[in-house]
């Protein structure tokens, strides 16, 4: 069996141990200020992502009718949303029922000011696929749920239960040909973040 | 496909060097992402807090890798994953081949890897009849090119823009002469989408594995990790033994460093937490040795299994970029595949730790702290001694190890060669002078250091 033959290996070779270090430190570090918002949105802009500070749910439908044209195939994860097909009434669909959607607008709970990221698990995206095969992607988030770096917010997910969990932090991209930066590889074609104030 | 021709760096490197231009081009291209990294760097104050943290958690992954990876296993399973263990590369492609061919499948969708690169995982499939489609762009290109990666992160940046244009031309129906990326890529998006929505199954790499969890994330910034894995039926995720780390908060030191040092992004677009297969769906993780234990156990270079293949030692090592990744024939090339891949096949990779200038800037960007350079010196040390040596680069050793273990020869040397330089520059500047082919030879000093001080000596008196 190789599992027992690998482990014995291993345990022969590995050295004497090695205690973990302290991550106190970089947890109690904010080295990105105390202005989270501002923070965040110049470096997801800087990343590709359109970032909206919005009062209320009524701006955030405003923006979403002057960018979308009614007719297209729109769902939402949040309730709030409520014109839009709700993403929690189609999780019996397969995955690949929805490659025709022109948008997905979902709920993030912590977002990071050093790098743009949004966190959102399985129960935020209803369904896995959804995030990656829109057209375009729209995640709103309170502005209290800003943390200042990754540190913060893998303490505040702590041991967290989900089936699948995403960073994301910005449209789908890729600079593969000569290191031009295309917008737009095989996922969402733009980001839109609506920071609610 | 590495080295099928059984050329050594030095000559495979030359051929690279012919084309003068797309040299300076491939030189300047890597330089620039160095650059970006620096600037990413220089932003955190915590920065080398965070290296040192990620340098002192590998430390106690590899002291205690046996139990977490008990640990990752057995909550792996908790969460509904299969997970399978691999002690070579031919063994990991056998289950890879049983697992689609237990379900009638043969074709295939991959996502970045540089684990089954190695393993030689898409000719192998290929021979069985399967279908295998690389879904991250470079990574297509090359393949439609029928070439390795040249980069661990950036698989085809040794292409320039028109070449990738032909490729495209001849394969997926691109335009004669269209060199624009934006067009490019949306062709290759089109193209690529009907795979996703085809395949029935996928597979991925894996950047972490945590033990406290049992989860794994995937890093991308195109998703198309996350494209293949959510809409096949069957996910297949290759690691390294090594890629373990012991608990989900510590991918806050790791994810932090990791684009910071590869691209100057502050994180990529996606990192991508997989802990239990979606509804329907299974997941299969297949745990691969090949190799690494025996790295393990040799202390000199056991640190090399710390890296998270962030590829900044190819960015900054002036022999890689002036040689191109392909002129490494080995999967992970560049500064830590040079350390990599002796380990796996001493006489085969005896021209890699030569490969080096030695400057040490790969270690002083490592994110993770290894001592690239030292290990490099210490394999030459190594490979000479069991006689692997590349026979050039014996005879020099030997006749420096002998002037070196000789002050008189030594000094005269010194002496000798400052006339030779003088008056003789072509004794030197030829082909058969081995250390003059590798390297720029110094401008020659007026006088030795040797000289200089006994005269000042004898002025002082
Ligand atoms: S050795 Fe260090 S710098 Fe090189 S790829 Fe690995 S982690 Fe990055």
């Amino acid at each position: 069996m190789s599992r027992e033959k690998i482990l014995a290996a291993v345990k022969k070779n590995q050295f004497t141990h090695a205690p973990l270090p302290d991550l106190e430190i970089l947890n109690s570090l904010t080295a990105t200020g105390d202005n989270l918002t501002q923070q965040y949105t110049s470096v997801a802009s800087a990343g590709g992502s359109f970032v909206y500070e919005v009062k209320d749910w009524k701006a955030i439908k405003t923006i979403l009718h002057k960018e979308f044209k009614p007719g297209v195939k729109i769902i939402s994860g949040i309730p709030e949303l409520d014109e839009y097909t709700y993403a929690g009434s189609v999780l019996d669909e397969s995955s690949h029922s929805f490659a025709d959607t022109e948008l997905t607008i979902l709920q993030s709970n912590l977002g990071v000011a050093e790098n743009g990221a949004l966190w959102l698990t399985e129960s935020q995206m209803n369904i896995r696929v959804l995030p990656f095969i829109s057209q375009h992607l729209a995640v709103v988030i309170s502005k209290d749920a800003l943390v200042p770096t990754m540190a913060q917010a893998y303490a505040q997910i702590g041991n967290a239960d989900y089936g699948y969990g995403a960073f994301i932090s910005g449209p789908s991209k890729t600079a593969d040909i000569e290191q031009s930066l295309v917008i737009g590889a095989h996922g969402p074609r733009s980001l839109s973040v609506f920071i609610l104030t | 496909m590495s080295n099928v021709t059984g050329k050594t760096h030095p000559q495979l490197a030359a051929i690279f060097n012919q084309d003068e231009p797309r040299v300076d081009w491939h030189d300047e291209t890597l330089w620039w992402v160095r650059q970006k990294r620096d600037i990413q760097a220089h932003k955190l104050p915590e920065w080398e807090l965070l290296r040192e943290t990620a340098s002192q958690i590998k430390n106690n992954v590899l002291s205690n890798l046996s139990t977490y990876l008990e640990q990752f296993e057995a909550n792996a399973i908790n969460n509904g994953v299969i997970v399978h263990w691999a002690a070579d590369a031919e063994e990991h492609n056998k289950i890879v081949h049983q697992l689609l061919q237990e379900r009638g499948i043969n074709r295939m969708v991959k996502s970045k890897s540089m684990l089954t690169e190695e393993c030689h995982l898409n000719e192998y499939l290929k021979e069985q009849g399967i279908d295998v489609i690389d879904s991250d762009l470079g990574e297509r290109i090359v393949q439609l090119a029928n070439e390795p990666p040249s980069h661990i992160v950036l698989p085809c940046i040794h292409k320039k823009k028109e070449e990738i244009g032909d490729i495209f031309h001849e394969h997926l129906g691109s335009a004669k002469g269209e060199s624009d990326p934006k067009i490019l890529t949306e062709t290759a998006r089109q193209h690529l989408r009907e795979v996703f929505l085809t395949r029935r199954a996928a597979l991925t790499g894996v950047n972490f594995a945590i033990a406290e969890t049992g989860e794994f994330v995937i890093c991308t910034n195109e998703g198309n990790a996350d494209m293949g894995a959510h809409l096949a039926e069957i996910h297949i995720a290759s690691m390294g033994i090594e890629k373990i780390i012991p608990e989900r908060k510590h991918l806050g030191v790791f994810l932090r460093l990791l684009t910071r040092s590869a691209t100057g992004q502050p994180i990529t677009t996606y990192s991508s937490h997989f802990k239990r297969p979606q509804q329907g769906t299974a997941i299969h993780i297949i745990i691969v040795d090949n190799g690494r234990s025996i790295q393990l156990g040799r202390e000199d270079f056991r640190n090399s299994l710390k890296c998270i293949r962030c590829g900044a030692c190819m960015n900054t090592c002036p022999v890689y970029r002036k040689s191109g990744g392909h002129s490494y024939h080995t999967a992970v090339a560049g500064p830590i595949g040079s350390i990599l891949a002796p380990n796996l096949d001493m006489k085969k990779y005896a021209d890699l730790p030569f490969a080096s200038t030695l400057c040490g800037s790969c270690s002083n960007v490592c994110p993770v702290k290894i001592d690239i350079h030292n290990q490099l010196y210490k394999w030459r040390q190594v490979i000479v001694k069991e006689g692997y040596s590349p026979t050039a680069k014996t005879i020099a050793m030997k006749a420096m190890a002998f002037t070196l273990s000789s002050p008189g020869l030594y000094r005269s040397g010194g002496k000798m060669g400052r006339i030779v330089f003088k008056y003789a520059p072509f004794a030197v500047n030829n082909g058969l002078n081995p250390w003059y082919k590798h390297r720029e030879m110094p401008k020659t000093p007026e006088e030795s250091f040797g000289e200089w001080y006994s005269k000042r000596k004898e002025a002082k008196q």
